[in-house]
């Protein structure tokens, strides 16, 4: 019962949240320098073409008209079109989604996969050797920017080892896009069982992943090591051990169950950074996502893309803070149960 | 009674940049079967030290330097990792000091019970969880297939002290260590807790040793008990021996310093603090705070026996006791 409660007042508790993202990135295309109307009718109009646009686009209107116009269109699934390619921002918008959900969560999962364990063992083997070179690849990861990883690996894993293939888009030029189902093209082959395409897709979508995951497996490392540390000095730790349990029994059930709170929140403020951090990484491997569509747009001041994408990047915050909310109730049984 | 328990010259030293901190320096300790056993001292004389030693729970910079544990017949000193294991939960449990916040918040009190259980005892999980709930309703928790399935926030601290209770008895062990088990516990409901202790070490044969600061809870529920200073054991023996005559300085000043309602009695503090345990005095700890301090002092007392079953660690004791006899 209070459980439901917990759940629908964390979920009422994101529309404000919502209004608030969306004044801000309707806000932020205004602040920025540059007429958008000057984008869409071109560099030579004549002054009376350019009001006409203006006009068109609703620039001549206060702004508080400009806003509902930009929140009703929003609730219409209406996100304006891209002054450079001429189609409606959604529609662009839903063709890349699959490209960077698939980085971000492949991502996700390396960075997981190794800076959990790693965390781990930095905290039961507190300075000592692996400690160490923890420490040495967090400070690693924290300091080098993920442009300068992802140019590094290609030099190294494509041109200097020739083992990976050519940081070019998500498939090799000669093989043929899975059937959709997910879009995400590892998934979609996997679930098709064509292997052909899964064993690109796959080899393609390894070394951005890897450069992204190397930027947060860092802080997620440090922050399990540190939460770790903390609770295997607390009381019921000691207790366990006093009680004969097993050590994996204590480390792992006892130890990371506790853990897993200050993780989760951790993993929801990577996964906006890595939001925000795949338009570089999508740049640099010509991965065709949604980063690399607002970046080009920011070339351009194509502004219907940045502000979707900014948008986009704000209520994927949003929510992930909620399924990290609604994680903590599950993980903890202090909030589920009050 | 024969003897469950004995250390002798067990010693504890923890490593610091300035030197080793000697908290516990040489302890004998004889417990016997099926009896409680105090432990008394201030606050950093060492008894829980001495208990997480026993057990072989010192965790670095802490270690144990010298001496030996003799329990049922195997030295736990020199006994394997994997083996004392074994040992410890199933063998000699440990009644922890903060009971709620030694019970893991994320898991439920039956569960961390029964595993306990399962791990030792080797049972499944459906026979140890209705074990766990037997073990409950015996430290009399009310509506104990109820409270199994709450997480200890949910749970007093009382009740929470008889979980870990509960706990430490699930595999019937031979030696319970209730480290200070009534701290933050109000004193209608500790004076319950240390009755309870007291009824299931008699019930089940296990010998309980108490680690208290209170000497009121050792006069009313301990069979013997020893006092520590500094990390030193001064004095040992029958309960009712010990505050009829005492024989060490320390212990005579401690039972002066217990306020009585049956006498109009000044209560008399005892001088000074307890001495630092980096670089301690040389022989005995006490000698600085001692009204009988002689020059001799400065060498480490013998154990020596007072009676029967009363030992004491002090040169003046002896001295008078050589007199007297």
């Amino acid at each position: 019962m209070s459980f439901v409660y917990f759940v629908l007042n964390r979920i009422a508790l994101v529309i404000p949240t919502l209004l608030g993202v969306t004044l801000i990135s309707f806000m932020l295309t205004n602040l920025l320098p540059g007429n958008p109307a000057v984008v869409k009718a071109g560099a030579l109009a004549t002054p009376e073409y350019l009001a006409t646009v203006e006009r068109q686009m609703g620039l001549d209107q206060p702004l508080y008209v400009q806003y509902a116009r930009f929140v009703s269109g929003l609730l219409h699934g209406d996100l304006g079109e891209s002054a450079s390619t001429g189609r409606p921002v959604l529609e662009d918008f839903l063709q890349r989604l699959p490209a960077t959900l698939e980085l971000t969560l492949a991502s996700l999962l390396i960075a997981c996969l190794l800076g959990i364990p790693l965390g781990i063992l930095s905290a039961v083997h507190r300075d000592k050797f692996v400690d160490h070179v923890g420490r040495v690849i967090g400070v690693v990861g924290v300091a080098m920017p993920s442009f300068w990883t992802g140019l590094l690996l290609i030099f190294v894993m494509f041109y200097a080892l020739e083992i990976a293939p050519a940081p070019l888009g998500r498939l090799a030029p000669n093989i043929a896009a899975p059937t959709a189902i997910t879009g995400m093209y590892v998934v979609d082959s996997a679930l098709t069982g064509n292997w052909t395409a899964l064993k690109s897709a796959s080899a393609q979508l390894f070394l951005p992943s890897l450069t992204l995951a190397f930027s947060i497996m860092a802080p997620l490392a440090r922050m399990v090591r540190a939460s770790m540390l903390e609770i295997l000095q607390s009381d019921y730790i000691k207790a366990a051990w006093a009680a004969g349990l097993p050590s994996r029994t204590i480390i792992y059930g006892d130890a990371l169950r506790n853990a897993m709170i200050p993780i989760i929140t951790t993993l929801g403020t990577v996964f906006g950074f890595l939001m925000a951090g795949n338009a570089v990484v999508e740049s640099v491997f010509a991965w065709p996502g949604i980063g690399n569509y607002a970046l080009a747009a920011l070339m351009t001041k194509d502004s219907g893309p940045i502000q979707s994408f900014v948008l986009f990047v704000a209520i994927s915050y949003v929510f992930v803070n909620l399924a990290v909310d609604l994680a903590y109730g599950l993980a903890d049984p202090r909030i589920r149960i009050g | 009674m024969t003897a469950l328990l004995e250390t002798e010259a067990l010693t504890v030293h923890f490593a610091t940049s300035d030197g080793p901190v000697e908290a516990v320096d040489g302890a004998d300790l004889t417990v016997r079967t099926g009896e409680v056993f105090g432990l008394v001292g201030e606050s950093g004389s060492g008894k829980s030290v001495t208990a997480m030693a026993i057990m072989r729970l010192i965790q670095p910079p802490g270690r144990i330097v010298k001496g030996s544990i003799r329990f049922a017949g195997i030295d736990l000193a020199t006994l394997s990792e994997k083996a004392m294991r074994d040992v410890r939960g199933s063998r000699i449990a440990l009644v922890p000091q903060s009971p709620r916040t030694s019970l893991n918040p994320v898991m439920s009190v039956g569960k961390q019970i029964s595993r306990v259980i399962s791990v030792h005892g080797g049972l499944g999980w459906r026979a140890s969880g209705a074990r766990a709930i037997e073990l409950l309703a015996m430290v009399g928790v009310p509506d104990p297939a109820h409270r199994a399935k709450q997480y200890a926030h949910q749970l007093s601290g009382g009740t929470c002290q008889r979980v870990m209770i509960a706990m430490a008895l699930a595999t019937s062990p031979q030696l319970l260590i209730a480290d200070e088990p009534t701290t933050g516990l109000d004193v209608s409901i500790a004076s319950r807790i240390i009755e309870l202790l007291r009824d299931l070490g008699k019930r089940t044969g296990a010998a309980i040793i108490l680690i208290t600061h209170d000497l009121g809870t050792v006069a009313q529920s301990c069979d013997r008990f020893a006092v520590m200073h500094a990390g030193q054991i001064v004095e040992s023996g029958d309960t009712r021996c010990l505050f009829r005559a005492p024989a060490h300085p320390y212990t005579h000043a401690l039972l002066r310093s217990i306020p009585r309602v049956d006498a109009d009695v000044v209560l008399q503090p005892i001088a000074g603090s307890v001495p630092a345990l980096l670089h301690p005095p040389a022989g005995c700890r006490y000698q600085r705070r001692c009204e009988l301090a002689m020059p001799v002092c400065c060498e480490k007392p013998r154990r020596t026996s007072v009676s029967v079953s009363h030992d004491v660690a002090c040169f003046a004791a002896e001295k008078k006791y050589a007199a007297a006899s």
